[in-house]
């Protein structure tokens, strides 16, 4: 858009700007102004985004667009404002305060390199809650929670920001007769650029320290800070990146695994498998074959899985419900069928095994010690049978050796489905696997 | 097209894609992520941005802001996410933003039982903000209705400018199921009423205080703001009381409006029966067993089943109460649906409550029995 020319971006529609007299925001909000003036950028291609503190009360007095939000989260519109209109140009304005509640955005923008400016007006306490320390207050500073000084100290803004990636960043004050063309060349800095502008807060860190314009020089030099470029090293912005590797790349769809069926199936009511082995069996990807298999006999599926946060230790136990009908109820009370295939899979189902009616049949690993069951117990070699194909696909030779049990659909189902829905290479062996399962005697 | 054997965070992400959603944000969280997984994978080839934020702060903040600049902003959490999103759904709610948040319920307080189902967060979803206003919470009851609920949910957030929730459970987040997404009748998507140039744009404007103030994003034709703070239909910070509660009372009152439109149940009624089941999410799968359970002994016994939970569909659930004895609620928490029934029932009906926290599912017997139906 081209812009008509603008002698000033500020408005007086709202009143005049409502900081104390002295007060650095005055400053900064008229350097920003005339940083604008000349970019000669369109008003709506501009977004100045605040939070809260008294310098959050300045956005409303330019003519571009304002989004004012909560204590420190500024940086996070903006972030969400650039990805979704790169072309914006979002300017930050935010104090010591925000700088302090929301510093990990300030990390994380840095880090990022999302294109947007953020504007500092650090005047080392807050000023719209009664005089209380920030996290830029000075050793030493009297504010109205450090009453006898500051015993903490102060987080240089500037080294911060840069040891976090920043591109760009500049310390400056707010009596710098350069500063509205810093802003300016800030702001046309690609990636995230950070100007820390140290000012004064009349109404309480200048009385309570005694600090008016040379002392804010001296305090510099005493917190050993200097002024002027911190950073200037160019990188790629975020968006931009972003849409070289992410949208560039070539569509990684997800196959559809849609399932019309084609076999038959023998099943009256609806059955509960538990699948009850330890990490690194395959049991989660075998009980969804096994559940993709049944669906290609025509019959309704479900599977939940349970396994420890740390994913390659201790048990994995998959349930698998399969029906002729819709499967309303996703627990399995009391199983019909309870797979064992490893110690941590047997310890699991322990407080289960008790309790099995004879109804339920259990089908172990030979080597496993099966305690005292009321339920019909099947000890079959299935880790020895998955040895001779493959150890991963244990799992396969167990559920194949329950299809032979149980009759409730084909055999050839189960070898279709792998066939289907898994890689190649995993297929032959999980094939092989399953027809060793199920000339298992059982 | 058949089936597949899918869970539901696929279908909710699948969903969102299908309504249009071309913005995510959002931070690890069990049982939610993979949510997050699904939409940094699929949203660069569907036109979209998709970023992991540093907490749930910021997955919100980046929501919003892209949400005011126009897209369709999805973010998918647990309950301990969800008290991180508190300030900023204040936010959404008076800024008048459209987005969708999922909460995948998982048992609690604090970190509870992570990789756990529980449907513990509904008063919190209900009063989760400072200032308690009106929110929009669907609960779906299958992967089909989490697909289903979550293409609604985008549809009513842009229609009626406001955050929408998606209350799921790990119980459907992470159990597969066979589906057919296509057997799934879904409305035509709703985008947002947008403003063309104006010579003033207003950002909150309204007549009538059930009205929807149409969007300018940010970035479009027409200057837009956006505040934090109290402020009037030009969203300007504002300390005049009538114009304030003007304000509260439009938050208030769009949302009320649009209870009608944004109730969603299924009935089951029996003739003749005085006891009936109200339920929602996996629950009310159990509750379906249940009643046919009852039917089956010779019980008369209707059912309820809510997929709006808020704004309370207040209407079905009067109707559903007529004639009736004694109504069963059975929740996968302490008691907490049951409030809005005791409210509506008025001390007219015996209110039995089944509660379970922990971490398994309330099964169609523990209904039955502690229902007085077995």
């Amino acid at each position: 858009m081209t812009a008509p020319r603008f002698t000033s971006y500020m408005t007086d529609k709202v009143g005049p700007l409502p900081f104390c007299p002295g007060c650095g925001h005055h400053l900064i909000t008229k350097a920003l102004d005339k940083a604008l003036v000349r970019l000669r950028k369109d008003p709506r291609e501009i977004v100045i985004v605040t939070d809260i503190g008294c310098i959050g009360l300045s956005d409303r007095h330019f003519i571009t667009n304002a989004f004012h939000g909560l204590h420190g989260r500024s940086i996070t519109y903006g972030c969400g404002l650039k990805l979704a209109r790169p072309e914006l140009t979002v300017v930050v304005i935010q104090g010591d305060g925000g700088c302090g509640i929301g510093g990990t955005h300030l990390l994380n923008v840095a880090r990022r390199n999302i294109g947007i400016t953020l504007v500092v007006a650090n005047n080392f306490n807050y000023g719209m809650t009664g005089g209380q320390h920030s996290v830029t207050t000075p050793t030493d500073g009297f504010t109205s929670t450090t009453p006898m000084g500051n015993i903490e100290g102060p987080m240089d803004l500037c080294a911060t920001a840069a040891a976090a990636g920043a591109s760009w960043v500049y310390r400056a004050t707010a009596f710098d007769k350069d500063l509205d063309a810093v802003i300016a060349r800030a702001i046309e800095q690609p990636g995230f650029a950070m100007v820390d502008i140290w000012e004064l807060c009349t109404a309480y860190y200048s009385p309570r320290n005694q600090l008016k314009k040379n002392e804010l020089f001296s305090l510099l030099e005493k917190c050993g800070f200097t002024l002027g470029q911190v950073v200037d090293k160019p990188r790629p912005e975020f968006s931009e990146r972003y849409r070289e590797i992410y949208e560039g790349a070539a569509q990684k769809r997800k196959e559809l695994s849609v399932i019309e069926p084609e076999f038959p199936n023998a099943l009256k009511t609806q059955t509960g498998i538990i699948i009850a082995g330890g990490a690194g069996q395959k049991i989660k990807s075998t009980a969804t074959v096994f559940g993709q298999a049944a669906m290609l006999s025509g019959l309704e599926a479900t599977q939940k899985d349970d396994y420890p946060i740390t994913v390659m230790t201790g048990h994995s136990v998959a349930e698998l419900i399969v029906s002729p009908e819709r499967i309303d109820y996703t627990a399995i009370d009391v199983p019909d069928y309870l797979i064992l295939l490893s110690e941590e899979g047997l310890a699991k189902m322990k407080a289960r095994l008790e309790k099995l009616p004879a109804a339920c049949v259990v089908l172990a690993d030979e080597a496993l010690k099966i305690p005292t069951t009321r339920a019909r117990v099947l000890r079959l070699p299935f880790e020895k049978t998955s040895r001779k194909v493959d150890r991963l696909a244990i799992g396969t030779v167990a559920l194949a050796s329950l299809l032979k049990e149980s009759g409730m659909f084909p055999l050839e189902a189960l070898t279709t489905a792998l066939l289907t829905f898994q890689k190649p290479a995993i297929a032959e062996k999980t094939i092989a696997a399953a027809r060793a399962g199920f000339d298992l005697k059982v | 097209m058949g089936k597949e054997f899918l869970e539901g965070n696929e279908a909710i992400a699948r969903a969102a894609i299908k309504a249009g959603c071309d913005f995510f944000a959002g931070y690890p969280i069990t049982p939610s992520s993979s949510i997050l997984h699904y939409m940094l994978d699929w949203l660069p080839q569907n036109g979209g941005i998709g970023i992991q934020a540093e907490d749930e702060i910021a997955s919100m903040g980046f929501c919003i802001g892209a949400a005011m600049a126009g897209r369709k902003a999805l973010t998918a959490t647990s309950g301990p996410g969800i008290s991180l999103y508190s300030e900023n759904i204040g936010l959404a709610t008076i800024g008048e933003t459209p987005m969708v948040i999922v909460n995948v319920q998982r048992q609690g307080p604090a970190t509870g039982s992570a990789t756990k189902g529980a449907e513990g967060d509904l008063q919190f979803t209900r009063w989760v903000t400072s200032g308690g206003m009106p929110v929009v919470a669907l609960s779906p009851a299958s992967v089909a209705e989490a697909y289903e609920l979550t293409y609604r949910a985008f549809n009513y957030s842009e229609k009626y400018r406001t955050p929408v929730f998606l209350l799921t459970n790990k119980e459907i987040a992470l159990t597969r199921q066979s589906v057919d997404l296509n057997e799934i009748e879904l409305p035509p998507r709703v985008d947002r009423a947008r403003v063309g140039y104006v010579d003033e744009y207003r950002p909150h404007y309204f007549e009538k205080l059930t009205d929807v103030p149409p969007i300018s994003d940010f970035g479009g034709p027409n200057i837009a703001r956006y505040t934090t703070s109290t402020h009037d239909k030009d969203a300007y910070l504002t300390a005049s009381p009538p114009v304030i509660q003007e304000m509260i009372d439009h938050y208030k009152a769009k949302i009320d409006a649009a209870a009608e439109d944004i109730s969603l149940y299924k009935e089951d009624f029996q003739e003749g029966a005085d006891t009936l089941i109200i339920s929602y999410g996996i629950t009310s799968r159990s509750a379906k067993v249940a009643v046919q359970k009852a039917r089956k002994n010779g019980k008369k016994v209707s059912a309820l089943t809510l997929q709006t939970l808020f704004p309370v569909p207040e209407k079905a659930i009067r109707k559903a109460l007529q004639n009736i004895k004694k109504v069963i609620v059975p929740e996968m928490n302490m008691g907490q649906y049951i409030l809005e029934i005791e409210r509506l029932a008025c001390g007219q009906v015996e209110i039995v409550g089944v509660n379970k926290m922990d971490t398994t599912l309330i099964s169609p017997d523990e209904i039955l029995a502690k229902g007085g139906l077995s």
